[in-house]
């Protein structure tokens, strides 16, 4: 306890505002939440019961979002995307967390802040500089050879290219944290004792790096799956889940059938999440 | 033989990172400058030129996009600064070990919720059918329904609450650092309570503060859901001319010009915040 909190008014008033917060918080996902379980066709007062028929039934006009099949197919590809961009995401990043933290070459200092600077670019910009940039390469190769390469159209292909462009920034950073820690000596001590360069990585570097790197894939996979602004730019026909949810509220009117995927997706990125920080605890602190 | 090999380790090191900035970063951001500077004289033909800026200028409704947008992700900064800085410094110096672990989980559970369903949230509540109108009416604050949605306060007020998390998690991560010491040391040298607050407090957490001032401000300019579901059609935020020149009207010229401005726009506020306060990228941002 510091001083700054010992008149009994103030302290009381602080912690009176740090409530309110939380509660402003928690607010919208909660109301987002709860109306996922009215027996109504609206997400909006009155109260009319409590159903799971927005899960699980498979009639209209309540039809639930386990047999919605555009948000089913939205889903897949949601989890398509995300596991692909992901992967590529987590073995970019481990290649340059090796390259900054251990190699030292020419303009280092350069290439480093070139390698942040994808967070500080707007996604809707890096969704349409890679829009802009493939349809030109495909454009290009069109008038020149009469080949139109469908993946360097709006698709799955450009969407994964463009979540990949700024989600490898935050994995490197994520494995480059952790590489940090290593002690080099280890790798010295089995190279002493024999075994090759090869072996030393599987063995020793990377299962020390195994939580960074899961971690790292953990928040790809969860910033992919929500992210919006890039996606949005990139989208072909094969729209993933939140350009899905967000063309039903535009275009259709939300019914409680997205409150149902928003808990859906809560429950989800929160069990994610949690797996992340256990992964984290139990073999960060070796 | 040795240095050969480190050389070629060190080659395929670096094609990861060569391949991933030049061609999704550098070359598109270079692709849209250019095709910003591209007019259309007719079908297939083009001419270059700085037209298409010419016309952001002389169209009012363009630049006071630009304009609105900067000035509301400015305000939203500043108060996700002052809401958020309070949390922070609770978090990482009041509350007790336990229930600061708690809070600070908290804070990151949102963060992983989707901002579209946080904008769905606040939709279902401020609607004229939403559950505020609603409870007012219960308690009979208010004789019939209210619309809260579709106006700028609700909008500020929606995008400080996606973005005030990226305010709090730098913030305590680097109040965490600070002995509290300094603090106690501050008092008994007979620093009023406002005086060790900018002395001591201030100057540890510029680092934090910078870190989330960049991100939240960069979040706020470049946000597209959260001011179109609960602003409207008229809500006029700028990345919402961008998808329309790009999607609706597919006119890629005027989209890409858009599209440059914003990011030298938020380029030379990152810059302007980095210079003032002697930070650079790689400490700040890089840093979490």
């Amino acid at each position: 306890m510091t001083r700054a909190t010992r008149t009994p008014f103030l302290s009381f008033a602080y912690r009176a505002y740090v409530v309110i917060f939380f509660l402003y918080l928690v607010a919208p996902l909660l109301a987002a939440g709860i109306f996922a379980f009215n027996d109504s066709l609206f997400p909006a007062l009155p109260w009319q019961g409590f159903t799971l028929d927005w899960f699980f039934n498979d009639t209209e006009p309540k039809l639930g979002m386990f047999h919605d099949d555009r948000l089913l197919r939205g889903l897949g590809n949601s989890l398509y995307i995300g596991l692909i961009v992901s992967a590529l995401a987590v073995a970019a990043g481990t290649c340059n967390a090796f390259l900054f933290e251990r190699r030292e070459f020419p303009f280092k200092n350069v290439l480093y802040i070139l390698m942040v600077i994808p967070l500080v670019i707007p996604g809707v910009i890096l969704g349409i500089s890679i829009l802009v940039f493939a349809s030109m390469i495909a454009n290009g190769i069109d008038t020149a050879t009469g080949i139109n390469i469908k993946a360097l159209r709006p698709g799955i292909p450009l969407i994964v290219l463009g979540q990949f462009s700024f989600l490898t920034t935050i994995t490197s950073l994520v494995i480059a944290a952790r590489l940090q820690k290593f002690d080099v000596a280890l790798e010295e001590a089995a190279l002493n004792l024999g075994a090759s360069r090869l072996r030393v990585l599987a063995t020793v570097t990377l299962p020390f790096l195994f939580p960074a790197l899961f971690s790292a894939f953990v928040v790809a996979f969860l910033v992919s799956f929500e992210n919006f602004n890039t996606t949005l730019m990139l989208v072909g026909s094969d729209a993933p889940l939140t350009i899905t949810m967000y063309d039903r509220m535009v275009k259709v009117g939300s019914t409680p059938v997205l409150n149902a995927v928003s808990v859906f997706l809560m429950i989800a990125s929160g069990l994610l999440a949690l797996a992340s920080v256990l992964v984290q605890r139990d073999k960060g602190e070796t | 033989m040795r240095s050969d090999a480190a050389r070629l380790s060190l080659f395929l090191l670096m094609a990861p990172f060569a391949l991933w900035i030049g061609l999704l970063i550098v070359l598109p951001q270079i692709g849209i400058g250019y095709v910003s500077l591209r007019e259309k004289v007719g079908p297939g033909e083009y001419t270059f030129g700085l037209g298409n800026y010419l016309d952001f200028l002389g169209e009012p409704i363009y630049w006071n996009t630009l304009l609105r947008t900067a000035w509301m992700s400015i305000l939203v900064t500043i108060l996700a600064l002052l809401i958020g800085f309070p949390i922070a410094y609770y978090i990482a110096k009041i509350a007790r070990a336990r229930s600061k672990a708690a809070l600070f989980l908290l804070c990151l559970v949102p963060l992983w919720v989707s901002d579209l369903v946080r904008a769905f949230g606040w939709i279902v509540l401020l609607r004229e059918t939403g559950l505020v109108s609603g409870l007012l009416q219960g308690t009979g604050l208010i004789g019939e329904p209210v619309e809260l949605l579709y106006n700028d306060v609700t909008v500020v007020i929606g995008l400080v609450y996606t973005v005030v998390l990226f305010m709090i998690v730098p913030l305590v991560s680097t109040l965490d650092g600070m002995d509290d010491a300094m603090l106690e040391a501050g008092y008994n040298l007979g620093g009023s309570r406002f005086t060790v607050f900018r002395r001591i407090i201030l100057p540890y957490a510029m680092p934090g503060i910078v870190a989330g001032c960049i991100i939240t401000f960069m979040l706020a300019a470049g946000s597209y859901l959260t001011p179109i579901l609960l602003g409207g059609k008229n809500s006029s935020w700028f990345t919402e001319q961008i998808y329309s020149q790009f999607i609706t009207r597919y006119n890629w010229e005027a989209g890409a010009t858009f599209g440059v401005l914003l990011l030298g726009f938020t380029s030379l506020v990152v810059w302007l915040g980095l210079k003032l306060t002697g930070q650079s990228l790689a400490t700040t941002v890089a840093k979490e």
